[in-house]
């Protein structure tokens, strides 16, 4: 099959490689054998190869997907293939982007758990059947691949806007019962940068490889915005 | 812009869409209506002049689109000409005023 791999930075171009077919190949076998016999330069980032790290994201044939669970098979459209870096994050070089602004924006959207409890007071009790806690569980999944911040048309219009990921994770937070730092977490994840600008285009749903549904956390975060708003908490 | 602001603009947005609904489908409801059997200036101005339900209900309509339109613009020009800031924000406030003015004109031409 014919591979069209990008190569350089954002002034880069695609180049065309010849990569045998196999049983059960992956787009992340294809870029590893063209790293391994026909361009040892070719940079691109991965880990586990199982679909738990999220490091191996890539764009293939025009859709951001996660490159170690994406068969060929499924993707490889009249015996071509086009691997490129992904969209809406600035490129290192070949397949590698800079996944800082990323993960900046969870720290923006206070996506670090805070508790109120000290070490020397006994546990917090989330039953797992609450309301809360299944919410939460619905949206915990996420590997941080940065495939639908990619996806996402918002991210690409308004570079300010958070994107889905990080507000999936603001609402897993938000939903977390033993967290203590609602308000100032529900400030972070509204207005123009945050939930409010979500178009519900539903990219981020549609191609999320762990099938969560950031579109419900971010229509879930409106919500709630709106329901402190009217408490006059915000 | 504070985030409180712009979380009350979307709100105003949404609540302002949920009354120009009700009113665009008064509205289309009035026109199919009101063409049965042709439309004349008179026929109009006969069911509107006067008339301080009609006048109520056209008050809405036009302070509903006041209030939606330029919310809606507002992230148009972020999104699609890169816009942003108090100079976009003071525009759009010019822009709802003008929609509210040249709309409230229009509602008391056809009433007095």
């Amino acid at each position: 099959m014919k591979v069209s791999v990008w190569k350089g930075g954002a002034n880069g171009a695609f180049e065309e490689f010849e990569v045998p077919r196999h049983p059960s190949q992956t787009v992340l076998d294809v870029v590893t054998f063209i790293q391994r016999t026909l361009d040892p330069t070719l940079a691109y980032r991965y880990a586990c190869r199982v679909g738990m790290c999220g490091s191996c994201a890539m764009t293939v044939n025009g859709v951001p997907r996660w490159t170690c669970r994406t068969h060929v098979d499924k993707v490889v459209r009249a015996d071509r293939l086009q691997v490129g870096p992904l969209k809406n994050l600035p490129i290192v070089r070949d397949l590698v982007t800079d996944m800082r602004e990323f993960f900046d924006k969870w720290a923006r959207a206070k996506g670090q758990f805070q508790g109120s409890r000290t070490r020397s007071e006994d546990f917090d009790q989330v039953k797992p059947s609450s309301s809360e806690r299944l919410q939460a569980d619905a949206a915990i999944e996420c590997i941080g691949c940065g495939v639908c911040y990619s996806a996402c048309d918002v991210v690409a219009w308004n570079p300010d806007y958070l994107g889905p990921a990080a507000l999936n994770r603001a609402w897993t937070l938000i939903k977390d019962e033993r967290d203590s730092a609602r308000l100032e977490r529900l400030r972070a994840a509204a207005g123009d940068a945050g939930c409010h600008s979500c178009h519900t285009h539903m990219s981020c749903s549609e191609r999320c490889p762990k099938h969560l549904s950031p579109t419900a956390s971010i229509a879930g975060l409106k919500r709630e915005v709106l329901k402190s708003l009217v408490r006059g908490e915000l | 812009m504070t985030p409180r602001l712009e979380m009350l603009l979307w709100i105003a947005q949404r609540a302002s869409a949920a009354v120009l609904a009700l009113c665009v489908a008064v509205h289309l409801a009035t026109i199919i209506y009101a063409v049965q059997g042709g439309l004349t200036a008179a026929e109009i101005l006969g069911r509107t002049r006067g008339n301080h339900a009609w006048l109520a209900f056209y008050s809405l309509f036009v302070l509903a689109a006041s209030v939606h339109a330029p919310i809606g613009l507002r992230a148009v020009c972020l999104e699609w000409l890169r816009w942003r800031g108090a100079s976009r924000d003071i525009a759009l406030a010019l822009f709802a005023a003008a929609l509210a003015w040249l709309g409230m004109r229009a509602v008391f031409a056809v009433f007095t």
